[in-house]
């Protein structure tokens, strides 16, 4: 059949026009289109990827900004719990003075107290001392008036001394 | 092969079969042909004149030739003449192919020859009144018109493309080169790196493309019915078999250590397959020659074999016409029908066939310079 025998001449020059065209294309058309499509797939991987740097950067930003603010929280409280401490301990400090102040002052007022109660008892005793010395010469001076009564007492007084 | 009479008789036996299933009244030519088997040449010959045979009209289609038939007025035929170049004992003659008169005059001993192999090919009779090709025929035919046409246009598509990307450098594509741009990255992602590997597929790259651009740009122009199109180039034998011979040069002054070892010392293959008979060897050394063969034959077989179909039911309208006008009219929007549907699987056989090719080049390719793994 004439369909399965190949013409010479077009053999010829399909194997010209299919070199010259590998060539024209190989030059003109492939070389700058594989460049151009491996530069911009190089770029978009570039971009790509600088965008996942930026997030993780953005991410550690983030990151830093929320333990700077855990810090700076965690300050306050420390300070604040501080104050709380030098507050209470100077509420303790001044209870504890003005206990020993009064302390003291009660002390004070005990001793003097007791100081004047001294007094008052030295000024008491004294002053029955002497009403007693008074009383007891009026009462000798009562009962000795007479003689006989004189002698008698004198008598007791010998007896109880006697025995003695 | 039988000769050509015995096979215009099966087509139009054929045809009358197909004939016959869908309307009875297609017997009684049938009959008339297949009641006399033995009729003269001359009888048969005065009979083609008459009647129109499908399977000519057919293999005319499909087959090159000197001129580029346009359209037929009546008797007029427009046809664009196309150079003849021969070189023949000793000199060259070159003249326009309107000299045969579409194919019915001698023109300085020369004439296209109607019989056997060289059907639709210029020859010359010898002293014995045979009829032989000149020693040279590099004459520009339809097909190689039609590579020309393909190759500038491919040259100018894919040059302007590239210029694009140069303009639009790291810019989304626009336009062709966005229509393009995917197939070119479909021929490089999952044909080249895909069979060839990442190292080596760059070097193979170039001419993967332009054979695959060429064999697509080739399968559609053939199946446009006018001008520019309708060359059958893809389904030219000589065509497929030079991308098939490009494909084999290539693959075998790429094969490496490993691919020759696999070819002649079989790893892994019994000892006794290879000595004292080296089966395994010609076996192996036939498949590095079927492998391309296979390559050519399929490219040619599809896309003839799709264009026949075609044709063929076109003819019909044609062969129901010489009955009845009637018939040829009702029989015009099945066959139109059918051949709408036909265009649309040549589409999709257009893109399918330079993707085989391509594919199979790729892995011949890959095979050829595989490194040994163990």
């Amino acid at each position: 059949m004439s369909l399965i025998n190949p013409g010479f001449g077009l053999i010829i020059w399909m194997t010209i026009a299919l070199l010259i065209v590998l060539f024209i294309l190989k030059k003109y058309a492939w070389k700058p289109i594989m460049n151009a499509l491996k530069e911009r797939e190089d770029s978009i991987e570039e971009s790509l990827r600088a965008a996942d740097r930026a997030k993780e950067e953005m991410k550690e930003l983030k990151l830093d900004n929320e333990k700077l603010l855990r810090e700076a929280k965690d300050e306050r409280d420390a300070i604040l719990r501080e104050a709380r401490k030098i507050k209470d301990k100077l509420i303790e400090e001044a209870k504890e003075k003005a206990g020993i102040e009064a302390g003291n002052i009660v002390e004070n007022a005990k001793v003097r107290i007791q100081n004047e109660k001294k007094a008052a008892l030295v000024e008491i005793k004294n002053t029955i001392a002497t009403y007693s010395i008074e009383i007891a010469e009026k009462v000798l001076r009562e009962e000795l008036k007479d003689k006989k009564r004189q002698e008698e007492y004198i008598r007791t007084l010998l007896k109880e001394t006697s025995l003695n | 092969m039988s000769d050509k009479s015995g096979v215009k008789r099966t087509v139009y036996h054929l045809g009358l079969l197909i004939l016959i299933s869908f309307f009875l009244s297609g017997n009684i030519a049938a009959q008339h042909h297949a009641d006399d088997p033995v009729i003269s040449t001359e009888d048969q010959q005065k009979m083609e004149e008459a009647d129109f045979q499908a399977g000519e009209m057919i293999v005319e289609h499909i087959s090159d030739s000197y001129d580029w038939h346009i359209i037929n007025f009546g008797d007029t035929h427009i046809s664009i003449p196309l150079p003849v170049i021969l070189y023949d004992e000793g000199q060259w003659h070159v003249f326009m192919s309107s000299n045969f008169h579409h194919g019915h005059d001698v023109y300085k001993g020369y004439f296209i020859s109607h019989k056997d192999m060289n059907a639709g090919k210029i020859v010359k009779l010898d002293g014995d009144g045979q009829e032989i090709r000149p020693t040279l025929d590099i004459s520009i035919t339809k097909n190689v018109v039609a590579i020309f046409l393909s190759s500038l246009l491919l040259i100018v598509i894919f040059v302007s493309v590239a210029r694009s990307y140069d303009k639009r450098r790291d810019h989304a594509p626009k336009g062709l080169q966005s229509f393009l741009e995917p197939i070119i990255i479909f021929v490089r992602d999952d044909i080249a790196k895909a069979s060839i590997g990442e190292k080596r597929y760059e070097k193979y790259l170039p001419f993967l493309l332009t054979i695959f651009f060429f064999i697509l740009i080739n399968n559609i122009l053939g199946i446009i019915p006018i001008f520019p199109g309708g060359a059958n180039v893809t389904g030219n034998i000589g065509v497929t078999g030079v991308l098939a011979a490009f494909t084999f040069i290539i693959t075998t002054f790429s094969g490496n250590k490993n691919y020759w070892t696999h070819i002649i010392n079989a790893p892994g293959v019994p000892w006794w397959l290879k000595i004292p008979v080296p089966l395994m060897p010609i076996v192996e050394l036939m498949g590095v020659f079927t492998k391309p063969f296979v390559l050519m034959v399929r490219l040619f077989a599809n896309i003839t074999a799709g264009h026949i179909i075609i044709l063929g039911f076109i003819s019909l309208i044609f062969i129901f016409g010489e009955m009845s006008a009637g018939l040829g009219y009702g029989v015009s929007v099945i066959s139109v029908g059918f051949s709408i549907f036909m265009d649309f699987l040549e589409l999709l056989v257009a893109f399918i066939q330079a993707y085989v090719f391509t594919l199979l080049s790729a892995l011949y390719f890959g095979m050829a310079t595989e490194e040994a793994h163990h």
